[in-house]
């Protein structure tokens, strides 16, 4: 028998078996970048509800609202950067079918991760101080510095995750992971304010693997940060996840029209391409591309 | 010279403004948010303030000063998400943003319009605004000045203007710094009377009486108010053979 450290490879279907009405849930990337969209999907597809979403939000956050299964949404933003507002997300918002919405700047937003990930009820920051943040969230705080300047600062408060999901091009059995594109993002903070992370990714490759021909300052998640291990490829699309592909911008502008249209339209848009099983979707995208092309 | 343009357009001269407004900033981070503010910014890189340190709008500082959406030729730094956010607190960044609404006392909306609770027309969200707005240098840019932008009172205060950061507390007022409002009419700033905004400069071929009609609330007294200086020679050979040969800077403010 190995001695090595567990093997946490999982399936789709088992990360979404093992979340549960209410939780909070965090997602990793930014915008429409690195998004572990499998996921996503798949949680798109399930029973699930009432889930609290924290997300630099994209098409995660869009999806998800129009599936209704967001009762708390935490966000800074939500925008597909070349489609710069989301539809389903602005349709949800018009509608009020979001119960409880916390809009925040998106520095507090990583600082309420990093006071989570630190195990501390909140970290002090500038930002929020005059603006609506404050205004339409009432239950933040702010705190008096006991030192001689007196400066009151906010309070931002922790960001505890249930679970985060997230998305790198590489990893290990064991959850060691490699990001191979311009940015980390905050998937690494994410998982540390987490209880449980669940990492998908493009490829999974042995331990040796993930640094023979990349720097080691690449790897972001440790395995004593991470719970399962997906391997999902093309598991990001339509998000940006370079190296391994750009953003899928004619499918984007696809999801958006019908995400922006009529119910028939996202009807159509659903049957297509989210009623069936991430192979499916695969497909389906790939049928897509060549019609396009 | 090329002599394919020899007298500016309305566009060049926003870019100009728009690097007038970060001559003075000595070497920190110039953030532009849009095609006109990341050519005004690019335009004082190559003439006014050349310590500039610029970004791809990614991950990368750029050691050379590129045309617009060009590739990355030289690196000369790395600059994530992660990274901005410590910029932002450390305060070495000047940052022009969008602004779905402005209004009289200098605050900034992107975040939705109608009330937060189930607004009319969702848009970003807050993103950096509040943030920036209370650490370091922010100014605007608005591609179409009019009456539906500039409001008495804006719906959701995403940029705290500078009334609003000191009723917030010394903390708030310390670093708020609203520099400049960039629009296809004119250059304001918050320096009006009880810190509210105020016309500094008309573009040529723009009357102040235009301006006035295009806004929300009263801008004063607008007998004194000067012209926008046009581009220089060289910063016009700029613009328009060298940052935007392609022409981006029209989609903006139409030639």
């Amino acid at each position: 028998m190995s001695k090595g450290p567990r093997d946490k490879q999982m399936s789709i279907d088992e990360v979404v078996a093992s979340l549960e009405d209410g939780m909070t849930i965090g997602i990793g990337g930014w915008g429409p970048r690195r998004k572990p969209m499998a996921l996503v999907r798949a949680i798109y597809n399930s029973d699930l509800k009432d889930l609290t979403i924290v997300s630099w939000g994209g098409a995660d956050v869009g999806l998800l609202a129009r599936a209704g299964k967001i009762r708390r949404l935490v966000y800074a933003f939500v925008s597909l950067d070349t489609v710069p507002l989301e539809p389903n997300f602005q349709k949800a918002r018009q509608e009020g079918t979001i119960p409880e919405v916390v809009e925040l700047d998106e520095g507090m937003f990583q600082t309420g991760l990093k006071a989570a990930s630190e195990r501390l009820p909140f970290l002090p920051m500038r930002a929020g101080l005059g603006s609506d943040v404050l205004v339409n969230n009432p239950w933040i705080k702010t705190v008096a510095s006991p030192y001689d300047d007196g400066e009151v600062l906010v309070a931002v408060p922790a960001l505890t995750l249930d679970v985060a999901l997230v998305h790198l091009n590489r990893a290990d059995v064991h959850g060691n992971a490699t990001y191979l594109g311009p940015d980390p993002y905050f998937d690494d903070l994410f998982a540390m304010a987490a209880e449980r992370t669940y990492l998908s990714v493009e490829q999974v490759i042995d331990t040796a693997g993930l640094t023979v021909d990349t720097p080691v300052q690449r790897l972001l998640l440790s395995r004593m940060l991470v719970t399962g291990v997906v391997e999902t490829p093309h598991g990001a699309h339509f998000t940006d996840c370079r190296p391994d592909y750009a953003r899928d911008e004619k499918f984007q502008r696809a999801y958006a029209a019908a995400a922006g249209g009529s119910d028939d339209d996202w009807a159509a848009f659903e049957e297509r391409f989210l009623a069936g099983d991430e192979a499916a979707y695969q497909a389906a995208v790939q049928a897509f591309t060549e019609e396009q092309a | 010279m090329s002599g394919t343009q020899t007298t500016p357009t309305r566009a060049d001269v926003c870019a100009a403004a728009v690097a007038d407004a970060f001559k003075d900033d000595g070497e920190i981070f110039a953030s532009p948010m849009g095609t006109m503010p990341m050519l005004g910014v690019r335009l004082a890189k190559l003439t006014s303030n050349t310590d500039l340190v610029i970004s791809d709008g990614e991950s990368l500082f750029l050691a050379g000063t590129p045309p617009l959406f060009a590739k990355a030729d030289v690196v000369e730094g790395w600059i994530p998400f992660r990274k901005v956010f410590d910029v932002v607190a450390h305060g070495k960044r000047h940052v022009m943003m969008g602004a779905t609404q402005v209004d009289r006392d200098g605050n900034q909306n992107i975040s939705a319009i109608g009330p937060f609770a189930q607004p009319k027309r969702q848009l970003l969200g807050s993103r950096g605004a509040p943030g920036n707005t209370v650490n370091n240098r922010t100014s605007y840019w608005v591609p179409k000045h009019s009456t539906r932008v500039f409001v008495e009172a804006v719906d959701i205060v995403s940029g705290v203007g500078p009334k609003r950061a000191a009723a917030a507390g010394p903390a708030a007022e310390r670093f708020n710094d609203i520099h400049r409002i960039v629009t296809n009419l004119g250059v304001l700033d918050v320096n009006g009377p009880d810190r509210t905004v105020r016309l500094v400069s008309v573009h040529p071929g723009v009357t102040t009486a235009e301006v006035q009609e295009a806004t929300g609330f009263d801008l004063g007294d607008l007998t004194d108010v000067p012209e926008t200086r046009l581009p220089t020679a060289e910063e016009q050979v700029i613009i328009s053979e060298v940052l935007d040969p392609q022409g981006f800077r029209f989609k903006e403010v139409p030639a």
